[in-house]
């Protein structure tokens, strides 16, 4: 039978499982929007600015553990997609968005809405594809959801030329993979794990530091139990939250830069470090050379170009962390039993110690809403179940800290990219995939203007996400860095011409509340989450509130400002 | 990049799927990441849907074990092989038209001869000489050629092919 190529696009989606995408129409995908009238499989929804539909598919993505699906179509639609691509490519999440593009007589000719986005996005994709034979067409989409969600996940675009998505032809659907040039390696090699268990073996003052690797690779059981056997405290990466419990006596808290002291000091006071899944961000490591300077360093990653990138890998091991740790695991259990709560009793006292000294905590108040006491109480009153986007910024920060995320997949943030605008969408794409879980976006009343026109896409589709603002009338992080570093001069940083939060919320049809006082705190966030629609929390918060501990940029971590 | 580190000339081999646009991931790749590419050379290889690349970059040890794995890790690169890790042979070409009037006619010849060099064109008042061999012996021509006066030249990058095994 005959399907022109909107009907095989289609196909291909339902053949991948996807039931959800989210997108935006124009001239150069009219034909597929019109396919999607007759194929009630997909549900389509209809963001407001095609930078949301990809976040969106990234929040779909994190917390589904499916491969997120938007559609835009050709030039500004392309254009608009880059940020969220960008954003994925950086946190490595498995997105497969489609563009329209040109009809292929056309390309290159500077047509009306023609840009190209497959050179635009080369540097910020996993790959990338233009469709210029439709006999290529299932093989090539096939191809990008299986790229998008194996090895180290991430984003592939599909640019689809017009006349593609009109041509017929009797397609055939391919069942197997088969790249030449592209076959990550998953199994770890044993005989590195065995080398790493030596080492860890002999350590005193081991650290296990993990990243978005744990998430991806579904390795939190795997990691969970490898610490406990050996007694081995954890920290993580901001990717990497929810990996490990937040509330385990093993758990050090995140590092880095506005990570926990004992997190930092247990790092740069490790005899054996291992790195799971993680990738040394400049965030995290602070001054290079002061980054666990006594430690030999462990790394396991299913990318090897993550390996020796920033820091020189003592052992290296390339694979699938759940297979690595798998591996680790059934060595241990083949090992004479020791007793690792006696022999880790120093180090894990000295850690204690570490965190009885300088805790994460912050000033408390009866007269002015601390930010991160809004946080607290929304993980109080959730019971922690809550699913977390954030915005970026001061917002990210207190919710890394102070949100003592669970489980994995719980945690959805622009990690490496940084994008402000990331947290509502994506809270939208999360409560898509999980349609009856409290999902709440912590952000900032610089970040929420960034995607707000979402509210409408929210309302229309009765999503009920929770939008919770830590309005301190600044971009925040930015304030605070002029603060600490640029002698308090606030350059453009002073967001007090802002709109009314409630009033905005009630204007595009959803429900807005407001605290001004901490004791207006529980009650809003308590009504916020008894009513089954859109919300706008304002929370109106301590404006000169620091992120703390800090550690300055070019700093080492054990550098670190305390509150 | 990390001054103190043993900076050296690396010729690479890649192996990339023969498509449009595979050629600018790769060369994307090292201007995006700060690499550098000192030449690059590209055909078609026995098979017509595998090209070969034959790039010369420099950089420490560890800059060359992240360009090595960025290239492995494009989806289109099919294999990469670092030659100056293995006995190879290495070639790269030169046209170069010199001033060749009275006495020097004679000379350009003389060294044209010396490092068989094959003359591709003459005219009243120049030579157009072809070179091949190492990067070394072209620099060692051109240098002496250049006392003769260098009207044009144009060089390729370096080609490189592994030495086959002799047991």
């Amino acid at each position: 039978m005959k399907m022109t190529g909107a009907q095989i696009i289609l196909e291909c989606l339902k053949r991948e499982g996807v039931r959800h995408i989210f997108g935006y129409p124009g001239g150069a995908v009219i034909d597929l929007y019109d396919e999607l009238t007759r194929t009630p499989e997909i549900k389509h929804y209809l963001v407001r600015h095609e930078q949301a539909a990809v976040h969106a598919a990234d929040g779909y993505a994190r917390a589904s553990d499916k491969v997120g699906v938007a559609l835009v179509t050709s030039g500004p639609g392309a254009t608009n997609t880059v940020t969220g691509i960008a954003s994925a490519y950086m946190d490595s999440i498995p997105i497969v968005v489609f563009t329209g593009q040109v009809p292929t007589q056309l390309i290159g000719n500077d047509a009306f809405q023609e840009v190209d986005i497959v050179g635009i996005t080369r540097p910020c994709t996993k790959h990338n594809y233009l469709v210029t034979d439709i006999h290529n067409l299932a093989r090539t989409i096939h191809e990008a959801f299986y790229i998008a969600r194996s090895g180290r996940p991430g984003p592939v675009l599909v640019d689809l030329p017009k006349n593609i998505q009109q041509a017929s032809i009797k397609p055939e659907f391919p069942k197997e993979i088969k790249i030449k040039s592209y076959q990550p390696t998953l199994h770890a090699n044993p005989r590195q794990v065995k080398r790493a268990l030596e080492v860890i073996l002999e350590a005193r003052q081991p650290v296990l530091y993990t990243g978005g690797g744990i998430i991806h690779a579904n390795a939190s059981d795997e990691l969970i139990r490898f610490a406990e056997a050996l007694q081995i405290p954890v920290t993580s990466t901001l990717m990497g939250l929810g990996g490990f419990p937040g509330v385990h006596p093993l758990w050090l808290g995140m590092l880095g830069m506005h990570g926990t002291y004992a997190a930092n000091m247990a790092v740069s006071q490790s005899d054996v470090l291992i790195a799971v899944g993680a990738r040394f961000d400049d965030r995290v490591t602070g001054r290079l050379d002061a980054f666990a300077p006594h430690a030999m360093i462990i790394h396991i990653d299913v990318d090897p170009s993550s390996i020796s990138k920033n820091v020189v890998v003592h052992i290296p091991i390339v694979g699938d962390c759940k297979d690595a740790l798998h591996q680790l695991n059934n060595l241990v259990a083949q090992e004479a039993p020791r007793d690792w709560a006696l022999e880790r009793q120093e180090w894990l006292e000295k850690i204690r110690s570490w965190n009885k000294k300088h805790p994460l905590k912050y000033q408390k108040s009866k007269e002015v809403i601390k930010p991160q006491f809004v946080v607290e109480k929304l993980w109080e009153v959730t019971g922690g179940d809550a699913y977390i986007t954030t915005e970026v910024g001061q917002n990210q920060m207190w919710a890394a800290q102070f949100f003592k995320f669970k489980r994995a997949r719980q945690f959805m943030t622009s990690g490496g990219l940084g994008a402000m605008g990331y947290g509502f969408p994506a809270a939208m794409g999360v409560q898509v995939a999980k349609p009856d879980a409290t999902v709440i976006d912590i952000a900032g009343d610089g970040s929420i203007l960034m995607n707000i026109q979402e509210l409408t896409t929210v309302v229309e589709n009765n999503l009920p996400v929770k939008i919770a603002i830590l309005n301190n009338n600044y971009l925040g992080m930015v304030r605070q860095w002029q603060q600490l570093l640029y002698d308090r001069r606030y350059s453009s940083t002073d967001l007090s011409a802002q709109p009314d939060f409630v009033k905005v919320a009630e204007a595009f049809g959803a429900v807005g509340l407001r605290a001004t006082k901490p004791e207006e705190v529980e009650p809003v966030i308590r009504q916020a989450m008894a009513t089954p629609r859109p919300v706008v929390m304002d929370f109106v918060v301590d404006r000169e509130e620091c992120v703390m501990p800090m550690v300055p940029p070019g700093k080492a971590t054990h550098e670190m400002l305390l509150a | 990049m990390n001054p103190g580190k043993h900076v050296r000339r690396h010729t690479i081999s890649v192996w990339v799927d023969n498509q449009p646009g595979v050629l600018s991931r790769v060369t994307g790749l090292f201007s995006g990441r700060g690499f550098n590419i000192e030449s690059l050379c590209v055909a078609e290889t026995m098979d017509p849907e595998v090209s070969r690349i034959t790039l010369v970059t420099s950089g420490d040890e560890q800059i060359i074990e992240q360009i090595i794995k960025q290239l492995r890790k494009l989806i289109n690169t099919v294999k990469v092989v670092d030659l100056s890790e293995l006995e190879h042979v290495e070639r790269e070409m030169a046209l170069v038209t010199v001033k060749a009037e009275d006495k020097s006619r004679a000379e350009v010849l003389r060294i044209a001869d010396i490092f068989r060099c094959r003359v591709v064109d003459v005219s009243p008042t120049t030579y157009t000489l072809e070179i091949t061999g190492t990067h070394e012996k072209l620099e060692a021509v051109l240098g002496l050629l250049k006392i003769h006066g260098i009207l044009d030249v144009v060089r390729s990058g370096a080609l490189a092919i592994q030495r086959a095994k002799k047991d």
